[in-house]
């Protein structure tokens, strides 16, 4: 018997106002897979990560989690939206999510950041949440910047302390939205190091990320965006050296 | 002691009795400001939120509130609640609590507190960084969770500086409340300088006075800030 895949993500659409910026995009992670998400800007792909967890409300497609489905109704005005915030508010916190700009919250200590959902959405003991943020903080290597606030921190820090959040919730599956696009080149390698290490440990991720290098020596599957679909999809040797898109070509090719 | 004797029998203003009136007039002054500020800042955190709601239900009649108490002069305010509530309150259960000029005066500094309070609040809800709202909402925090553990607190502390001269400004403000009947600070100087015609002593000294409270208000909310800002400071060096 095979186990029920923790994401799926069937036929999605979105529509802001006249513009469909998705023309049906569907994904399906198994555990243990590294998806990744490459395309030009505008090509809908963090759209598509934020429709996952539904900070954008697909206009029409399914999500599946663990095999449950998320209930949509519609509204007299006509908008879709969930049925039950309950279920979405479970299903977000089973799937973390990293930001491109961190958005860590400002008022509190990294250690506060990393502890605040474990304990006020899952519900553990002060006490566990104190142990896993340890053991994340430390696995991110800010441990001994736990006590900072996140504007005295680097941007490098503040997105691991950011993963350490991701982590400390013990998701099924992390979603990555551009983590490393507004570091500068120093500090891309700090992020994508501890990503590669969790990557490597057996976790579910999807990253959308503009670092090919990453997609193509990390991720077991990449998905190439175009105008909202799916241009081209498959195995990082395949899309990187041997892909059948002319789009892909001409976005993979050497610039200068 | 005895330099005090000397000071209170070299001049005919400064008495112990003089002192006492003062003395009754602050406690006057620090209950009705005390009160009408908490009482005003609870109300204004719900009204805060229903203010920077989407809803137009919940956030227009707030607005509606906050522009007429904005809007108006504090002793307009004042007059109205308390001559209105003597002409329609009369012969209510509520009238001997009403017949002291204490309570329609706490009523319209609660209400005007809580209107500029609520706007000030809601200036700082809706600069909540939405990058910051949108992890809450990521990491499975419902409405409620989301405004009580982020939005509230980091607004609150954006708000701080705004709210201590809001703080002060009530305190001045209270002075009306002697228009009133009420003996507070500036009612017992205004006392003393009729009953001793000394008009430069009287307010001097409650001028001092003001002063001194202001001092202690500004003082108490730079610790304050200093305590609940410190994530807009530098790292200290470790």
């Amino acid at each position: 018997m095979t186990e029920v895949a923790p994401l799926v993500v069937k036929d999605v659409h979105k529509k802001f106002n006249e513009l469909e910026v998705l023309k049906g995009v569907s994904l399906q992670a198994q555990k243990g897979d590294v998806i990744s998400l490459i395309g030009s800007s505008g090509s809908g792909k963090s759209t598509f990560l934020r429709c996952i967890n539904l900070l954008e409300i697909p206009t029409s497609g399914e999500i599946e989690v663990h095999g449950e489905q998320i209930k949509f109704m519609t509204t007299r005005k006509g908008e879709r939206k969930p049925a039950d915030n309950r279920q979405v508010e479970k299903m977000r916190s089973r799937l973390s999510m990293v930001f491109q700009s961190f958005n860590l919250w400002s008022h509190m200590t990294v250690l506060d950041n990393v502890i605040e959902a474990p304990i006020n959405v899952l519900g553990i003991s002060k006490k566990e949440a104190m142990e896993r943020a340890e053991s994340y903080l430390q696995k991110v290597g800010i441990w001994e910047r736990r006590n900072y606030y996140p504007a005295q921190m680097s941007g490098g820090q503040q997105q691991r302390a950011a993963i350490a959040r991701a982590l400390a919730m013990e998701p099924d599956v992390m979603l990555f939205d551009e983590p490393t696009s507004a570091l500068d080149p120093e500090l891309v390698g700090e992020v994508l190091k501890v990503m590669r290490s969790l990557a490597e440990e057996g976790r579910t991720m999807i990253v959308v990320t503009h670092e090919m290098a990453f997609a193509k020596d990390v991720s077991g599957h990449v998905m190439f965006l175009h105008q909202g679909r799916i241009e081209e999809e498959g195995p990082p040797s395949k899309v990187f050296e041997n892909p059948d898109s002319e789009r892909v070509r001409q976005f993979l090719a050497p610039k200068y | 002691m005895e330099w005090l004797e000397q000071i209170l029998s070299s001049n005919s203003v400064f008495k112990l009795s003089t002192f006492v009136e003062y003395w009754g007039g602050l406690t006057q002054t620090v209950q009705l400001v005390f009160l009408s500020l908490v009482i005003g800042l609870l109300l204004s955190f719900p009204l805060a939120l229903m203010r920077s709601s989407d809803n137009p239900y919940l956030s227009r009649p707030v607005w509606l509130f906050t522009y007429v108490f904005r809007g108006t002069p504090l002793i307009v305010q004042l007059y109205l609640i308390y001559y209105g509530s003597s002409f329609t309150l009369q012969d209510t259960f509520l009238w001997p609590v009403f017949k002291e000029a204490f309570y329609p005066a706490l009523i319209a500094f609660v209400l005007n507190t809580a209107a500029y309070t609520t706007e000030i609040l809601r200036g700082a809800i809706v600069t909540t960084p939405r990058g910051e709202i949108e992890a809450a909402k990521a990491y499975g925090m419902s409405w409620w969770k989301r405004t009580h553990r982020i939005i509230v607190p980091s607004a609150f502390r954006r708000a701080l500086p705004a709210y201590s001269n809001e703080v002060i400004f009530m305190l001045h403000a209270s002075a009306i409340a002697s228009t009133v009947t009420i003996l507070d600070l500036t009612g017992a100087a205004y006392n003393i300088y009729s009953r001793y015609y000394a008009p430069f002593e009287a307010f001097i000294f409650v001028a001092f006075v003001y002063l001194l409270i202001s001092f202690s208000i500004i003082y108490l909310f730079k610790h304050l800030e200093n305590k609940m800002m410190a994530h807009m400071k530098p790292a200290e060096a470790k």
